[in-house]
């Protein structure tokens, strides 16, 4: 068990990094993310207030729809990523990281002023089951009746899980398809254990409980930004690929100036993917040489299992972020060979 | 519980050391192997290394984190095991078997007795687990 934001939460269950990162690939992997945030957000002004403070476009969005995004500083750069879940015209729910809820919150409520919203704080509310993985449909079928054919990526439906009422999500954080349930916090070891059964675990192909670090391995080979890794108050939308979210036109949001700025400048360092094409594996932190220069740090690297190759991220000036560019990483004092791939390093099968 | 083999002798970085005449055959234990999970890539000095006692030889990463190796024994690597560079998961199935890291010529022998027993290595594995 490690502390993870002031949770206690296991790295990795008995089967292992390897086979819990496999097993979702292949069949389906059962993730506790209960410690994510979660703040509700109601009134009738629940989407301008909160298109003010993020950078996607709350708008576009219909009822039972979710939306990736982030809340951005005045300065354009990242406070923290999140989920923004349409459940009405007057009600948003918001999915942060556990890391960063009390600042979100802190910072949420600051920028209230003169805004018709009803904040609250509804994290220590719900628990938060990720069931993920080409099999995770057909596990949680058995335990709903709502029809979850029907529900589109990134598109949501209140239901009920083994008869307690929670949110199916059809979301996650692994680059599989799969389904995130929330549900009230005292329901989470019956969900959890209905849901191992449902799924067969402990047969060879059948659900596996996934710790923190495959949850980390899967979400770095789908190429997805960590919080604290990738982004952070020092990292803008725009350097790390994420212009996709970054909806300059929508109107004004907080840190739209500087980013739009940014924009029409162009970024002088961006997020790329590397993948180690020597002996050795690179590890978070770790210098970028290029041409003998260190020009960045590794923001993420560790073995991709699925892939079977050593991966990482890292900010590279933009004149070397261009794929096929080799650089090399100072692993403990050995510089190793990697060169810049396409981001997602894995793509599911359609 | 753990795997610990009467006739070896451990050293409190969870390494183990088999006497083989004047030289030592040295590899993580089961204890070791187990908390680091699997192990994905093991880094080996080369053939005529030498090294003190307490020095890193070498490391062992998992998927989630790099540990050193450090040699219990002075003395010079005169074999190293070379199917780890293939076979790193060896060192998880087969922690005093096929997982062995290296063989020293000890240069003084005699320091073996300072490592810890099996019945001691157990004591303190469980004290460093409560």
């Amino acid at each position: 068990m490690v502390d993870f934001g002031g949770w206690d939460m296991p790295v990795q269950y008995p089967a292992g990094t390897i086979e819990e990162h496999l097993r979702t690939r292949t069949h389906a992997g059962l993730f506790d993310v209960s410690h994510m945030g979660e703040i509700d957000v109601r009134g009738t002004g629940a989407i301008d207030f909160v298109n003010r403070i993020t950078s996607n476009d709350v708008r576009k969005l219909t009822d039972g729809q979710a939306q990736y995004s982030a809340l951005t500083t005045p300065q354009g750069t990242v406070i923290d990523d999140l989920l923004v879940y349409r459940l009405a015209a007057d009600h948003l729910l918001l999915v942060v990281n556990a890391s960063t809820t009390e600042k979100d919150w802190e910072w949420i409520k600051s920028n209230t002023a003169g805004e018709s919203v009803d904040l609250k704080n509804v994290s220590s509310d719900y628990c938060q089951l990720a069931l993920q993985g080409p099999d995770a449909e057909s596990i949680l079928q058995k335990l709903t009746d709502v029809p979850l054919a029907e529900i589109k990526y990134y598109h949501f439906t209140p239901g009920r899980v083994d008869g307690v009422e929670g949110i199916i999500s059809r979301t996650g954080y692994t680059g599989e398809d799969g389904f995130e349930v929330y549900a009230p916090s005292d329901r989470a070891e019956q969900l959890w254990n209905k849901i191992l059964d449902a799924g067969q675990t402990g047969s060879p192909t059948g659900v596996i409980p996934c710790g923190l670090a495959a949850r980390n391995t899967l979400r770095l080979e789908a190429g997805m930004a960590l919080y604290g890794n990738e982004l952070d108050e020092t990292t803008t939308l725009l350097e790390a690929n994420l212009g996709w979210i970054c909806k300059l036109d929508k109107g004004d949001f907080i840190g739209r100036e500087p980013l739009a700025r940014q924009k029409e400048e162009g970024v002088k360092r961006k997020l790329s993917g590397f993948e180690v094409t020597e002996r050795g594996i690179a590890r978070d932190h770790q210098d970028i040489v290029i041409e003998g220069q260190r020009v960045g740090q590794v923001t993420s690297g560790s073995p991709a299992p699925f892939l079977k190759k050593n991966i990482g991220f890292a900010y590279l000036p933009v004149e070397y972020a261009n794929v096929g560019q080799e650089i090399q990483i100072d692993v403990r004092g050995k510089l190793v060979g990697a060169r810049v791939v396409k981001v997602p390093f894995y793509k599911r099968p359609k | 519980m753990a795997n610990v083999p009467e006739d070896l002798h451990y050293s409190k970085d969870h390494e183990w050391v088999r006497v083989e005449g004047a030289e030592a055959i040295i590899g993580i234990t089961d204890y070791a192997q187990n908390s680091l999970g699997d192990v994905v890539y093991v880094e080996l000095p080369k053939a005529g290394d030498e090294f003190a006692a307490n020095e890193s030889f070498g490391s062992v990463e998992s998927v989630k984190a790099v540990s050193e190796v450090f040699t219990p024994v002075a003395g010079a690597v005169t074999q190293i095991n070379e199917s780890l560079a293939d076979e790193p998961e060896t060192v998880n199935t087969d922690p005093y078997g096929a997982g062995w890291m290296i063989r020293v010529m000890m240069s003084s022998p005699g320091e073996v007795d300072s490592l810890l027993t099996a019945a001691e290595y157990e004591d303190f594995t469980k004290a460093e687990t409560e």
